[in-house]
């Protein structure tokens, strides 16, 4: 079967992709690998991966989230995640997947918010 | 004690339906959110090792009655190789660590119940159910 692909959508210096379907694992990879060539394409200097509409975040989609965060880290990229349900923070949290290193807002808009933030922050700095 | 659904699992689409069908008969029992999220993600641990290292099983999801008590039981089976130390899968920290993650004491924490039964060679049975509060 087909994977579904994940629209990533670019506003100014940040990407943004809303996870609106169930992904099972290949997809999962796909949209990976999808996020990390768009972010070099682009030149991205922030990312928000938004799971509103997310129901199950297992251990194996845990790990992609936290490799996108590493991943995209490496290349310059600043990674937010937003809109955790609650089902699936409490979820997370029992089954033992903090998500330490990814920075988290409550949902989009303040998810942005923060983003441009950081990538403020960081030109500051490197004037 | 209702037949129940199966799942069969051969391929990474299939947990997701596994997952799904958990999630929708808990639903449909009057568990709350919460708890819907922890069965629906307890499944997709356990359909992923089947896939993993079984390749193929089954998922049968039945609802529970015990004396008013209604419940939820997901049993998964497989004839894959099978769990050589079970006390070394079941520990915690053995499942998160990277690629050799067999998720088990994670589903074990999000469910009431826990069973599970491996012979090498034969296969793996795992039994785990959830009461409603």
């Amino acid at each position: 079967m087909e994977s579904l692909r994940i629209p990533i959508l670019k506003i100014g210096e940040v990407l943004i992709a809303s996870i609106q379907t169930a992904l099972h694992d290949s997809s999962a990879v796909q949209f990976k690998d999808d996020l990390l060539q768009r972010i070099y394409e682009t030149r991205a200097r922030g990312l928000i991966v938004d799971l509103t509409a997310v129901e199950v975040v297992d251990s194996f989609i845990a790990r992609l989230i936290s490799d996108i965060a590493s991943m995209a880290g490496l290349m310059g990229t600043r990674v937010v995640i937003t809109g955790l349900q609650p089902a699936v923070a409490i979820t997370l949290v029992e089954l033992g997947l903090e998500l330490p290193q990814v920075l988290t807002a409550l949902n989009l808009e303040k998810g942005l918010a923060a983003l441009q933030r950081q990538i403020e922050e960081s030109s500051d700095g490197a004037r | 004690m209702a037949q129940g659904k199966a799942a069969v699992i051969r391929s990474d689409l299939d947990i997701v339906i596994a997952r799904t069908l958990a999630r929708d008969t808990a639903k449909n029992m009057g568990f709350g959110a919460i708890d819907q999220a922890r069965i629906a993600t307890a499944v997709s641990e356990l359909a992923r090792n089947i896939f993993l290292y079984a390749g193929t099983g089954t998922v049968t999801v039945r609802e529970l009655d015990r004396s008013g008590r209604r419940g939820i039981e997901i049993m998964c089976e497989d004839q894959g190789p099978g769990i050589s130390n079970i006390e070394v899968v079941m520990q915690d920290g053995y499942s998160t660590s990277r690629g050799m993650g067999m998720g088990l004491p994670g589903a074990k924490r999000l469910m009431d119940e826990f069973e599970i039964r491996s012979h090498e060679g034969i296969g793996t049975t795992i039994v785990c159910r959830k009461w409603r509060v």
